[in-house]
């Protein structure tokens, strides 16, 4: 079956006065037909940059530099202006962080729905106008036939995240990508306005890219995940997987950090050291090898491609199965930790 | 709505008020009318009778009650110097004033709208590299100069346009006088119009485009994008909508500085308006003439502001329930 979406070795640019920095490197990711992929990432892994290639909006001066995104089997990334518009909201939708900036605050609620259904679809506008009411029952809007001629500003923020979910997914795209669609929330709506785009998702077959750096809403909606880290892919896999088991140091680090509600109260949360690096200043080899407690030499040397595990697929040299082995002890460590350590196998390390 | 109208003329009318206070005591402060009246070889009783018949001895605000009651009816007493009604001698130059104002106005909206448009759409064309310069000189050259270059290049070299005056004008109604309906007329408006107008183009233009780049970078505008309406849609009806509140502010007060600081342009051209009445009247300090001038520039300013007002409530729904609900 045809990936609803798939990007290849993607590659994101931005010239500055100081030089190209690279904010995406060789990012590869499927998304399956009806299949919820949660993004996550830092602030600054390039979760947000990877949804707005995809739709063609990357603020200037970003730019692909390189790779190919297919949209149902069909490059899109060099569609023409034209083209990539009839994409954008027909094809692919898009729900940004901010509901309360991501409504024009002149416009009435009905007049905006109207107006992206016929620009994607021939109807009339009484039409439109009927398609915009039931828009608006189903993202739950009470009383949505007097609602319709109200203006933003009338409406709270979870309601008006309700109408923004209307809003991209007004011309039934084949895929919604939510860039962090809860992140400025109420906590007590956050978990319906979540469970609202995934029931509208899946009601209507449509795939869903799903930004995030909230693990919690991660486990909750994704089939998969995928972690970033410095614009790069870390790992890739089924949630409960990469939750459960996770493969990458990277990973590692971040599921350890996360409180638990059976632990010790008193025991000091595990972090990991030091922070993500700027994009001007991306180490040799893997990235994440300065803060990396199993780094051995191959990692300051060479990047990692992404190799498989019995669960996911992660970019750590640890995990290749041809590559050289790590000193025993960081081995050791890193098969404590729960990670598949694969490398130099066939010496029987793995034994 | 209603409600909303109506508070803001109360204010108006209060605004009214205390410019009548300033004026009215420009009558008094100003040196003594009594003096400015009567000749040197008046004798003190005659000065007396008439500082009587004139009302001067009566309390302050009996007077102040007077000068507005007048007012409010237009009767705005004699010129000192001309020896005419001013309400007569303003009536007669308003026409020429308003005319000029509302031409250039409408040239500065004109010219300044789309090119704050364009150049806050392409920042970094070459045309908007331009437009930016020319208003830069705009904004930086003094209205008199512009007005003495436009003369020394289009009515003394080329000789294309006239360089004074009114031209011919059509008697409308009886007592609107209008250079619109002729050749002359309008051949000679052109000049004066661009220069008092210049200043607020270049004004708008930068304003425009500054507001067009800041709405084009908010959340609102990548949603409408992300959702694929039209670059049309987006740039003239989702932009340029959101940048109107500000600019109609600036317009609305720019329209009420043309027609006051018309004076300079006036002058420069001979233009038979109000600016120059006024100049004259400060030469030779008469005194009704200008508190008339003060009173009626003040109401022009407040109507103009009511407009603006009401405009916003049209423009943003947000003011709508903002200013009915405080």
């Amino acid at each position: 079956m045809t990936a609803t979406l798939s990007v290849r070795n993607l590659r994101v640019e931005i010239p500055t006065r100081h030089g190209v920095l690279t904010a995406i490197d060789d990012l590869s990711f499927d998304i399956a037909p009806g299949e919820v992929l949660g993004v996550v990432g830092e602030s600054g892994a390039g979760k947000s940059i990877t949804g707005s290639a995809i739709i063609g909006l990357l603020d200037p001066p970003g730019r692909i530099a390189g790779g190919e995104i297919l949209l149902g089997g069909e490059r899109i990334d060099n569609l023409a202006p034209p083209a990539m518009r009839r994409v954008r909201g027909k094809r692919i939708g898009m729900i940004f962080q901010d509901p309360l900036t991501s409504l024009n605050p002149l416009y009435r609620v009905g007049d905006q729905l109207t107006q992206t259904i016929l620009t994607h679809e021939k109807m009339t506008a009484r039409a439109a106008l009927d398609k915009a009411e039931r828009l608006l029952v189903e993202v739950g809007i009470p009383a949505a036939g007097a609602r319709l001629s109200s203006y933003p500003h009338q409406f709270s923020g979870g309601m008006r995240q309700r109408v923004v979910i209307a809003l991209a997914l007004a011309a039934d795209p084949e895929l919604v990508v939510a860039d962090e669609p809860t992140t400025a929330l109420d906590v007590s709506v956050q978990a319906q306005v979540i469970s609202l785009l995934k029931r509208l998702c899946k009601d209507r077959g449509a795939s869903v890219m799903l930004i995030t750096h909230d693990m919690g809403v991660i486990a909750e909606t994704a089939d998969r995940v995928c972690v970033l880290y410095a614009g790069r892919l870390a790992e890739i896999g089924k949630v409960r997987d990469v939750v459960k088991h996770p493969q990458h140091p990277y990973t590692h680090g971040l599921m350890t950090a996360i409180p638990s509600l059976k632990g010790d109260p008193d025991a000091r949360l595990e972090q990991i050291p030091g922070s993500m690096p700027r994009l001007g200043a991306i180490p040799e080899g893997c990235a994440f090898n300065p803060r990396c407690g199993f780094r051995f030499e191959r990692c300051r040397a060479e990047r990692p491609a992404a190799y498989p595990t019995s669960r996911s697929e992660a970019s750590c040299f640890l995990l290749d199965a041809a590559g050289a082995a790590p000193p025993p002890e960081t081995a050791a460590a890193a098969r404590a930790a729960g990670i598949e350590v694969r490398a130099g196998a066939p010496t029987g390390a793995d034994a | 709505m209603l409600a909303f109208a109506i508070r803001r003329l109360i204010q108006a009318v209060g605004v009214m008020l205390v410019v009548a206070l300033i004026s009215f005591l420009l009558f008094r402060f100003v040196g003594d009318p009594v003096n400015q009246l009567v000749g040197v070889d008046t004798t003190p009783e005659q000065r007396a009778q008439l500082r009587q018949d004139l009302g001067l001895n009566d309390p302050v605000y009996a007077q102040f009650g007077r000068f507005v009651g007048k007012a409010a009816r237009f009767d705005f007493g004699i010129s000192y110097q001309i020896k005419q009604p001013v309400a007569d001698l303003i009536a007669s130059r308003l026409p020429a004033t308003l005319e000029l104002s509302l031409v250039s106005a409408v040239f500065a909206l004109l010219v300044g709208l789309p090119m704050g448009v364009y150049t806050g759409l392409y920042p970094q064309t070459l045309l908007s590299r331009l437009f930016l310069a020319l208003s830069l000189t705009g904004i930086s050259l003094p209205t008199f100069l512009i007005g003495i270059l436009l003369i020394f290049i289009f009515s003394v070299n080329l000789g294309w346009l006239p360089s004074f005056g009114r031209g011919e004008v059509v008697t409308i109604g009886g007592f609107w006088t209008t250079g619109l309906l002729t050749r002359s007329g309008l051949s000679s408006l052109i000049l004066p119009a661009i220069t008092l107008g210049l200043f607020q183009m270049t004004l708008i233009m930068r304003l425009v485009r500054g507001e067009m780049l800041e709405v084009l970078r908010t959340d609102y505008i990548k949603f409408a994008r992300a959702r694929g309406l039209s670059s049309r849609a987006i740039n003239f009806g989702h932009a340029l909508k959101n940048t109107l509140v500000p600019v109609i502010t600036i317009t609305g007060l720019q329209i009420g500085s043309i027609i006051a600081f018309s004076i300079i342009t006036e002058t420069v051209f001979q233009w038979p308006g109000m600016g120059l009445l006024f100049l004259q009247a400060v030469q030779n300090v008469d005194i009704p003439i200008m508190a008339a001038y003060l009173l009626l520039i003040a109401f022009l300013f407040t109507i103009i502001n009511f407009i603006v007002d009401l405009l916003y409530v049209a423009v943003d729904p947000r003011i709508r329930i903002g200013g009915a609900g405080a």
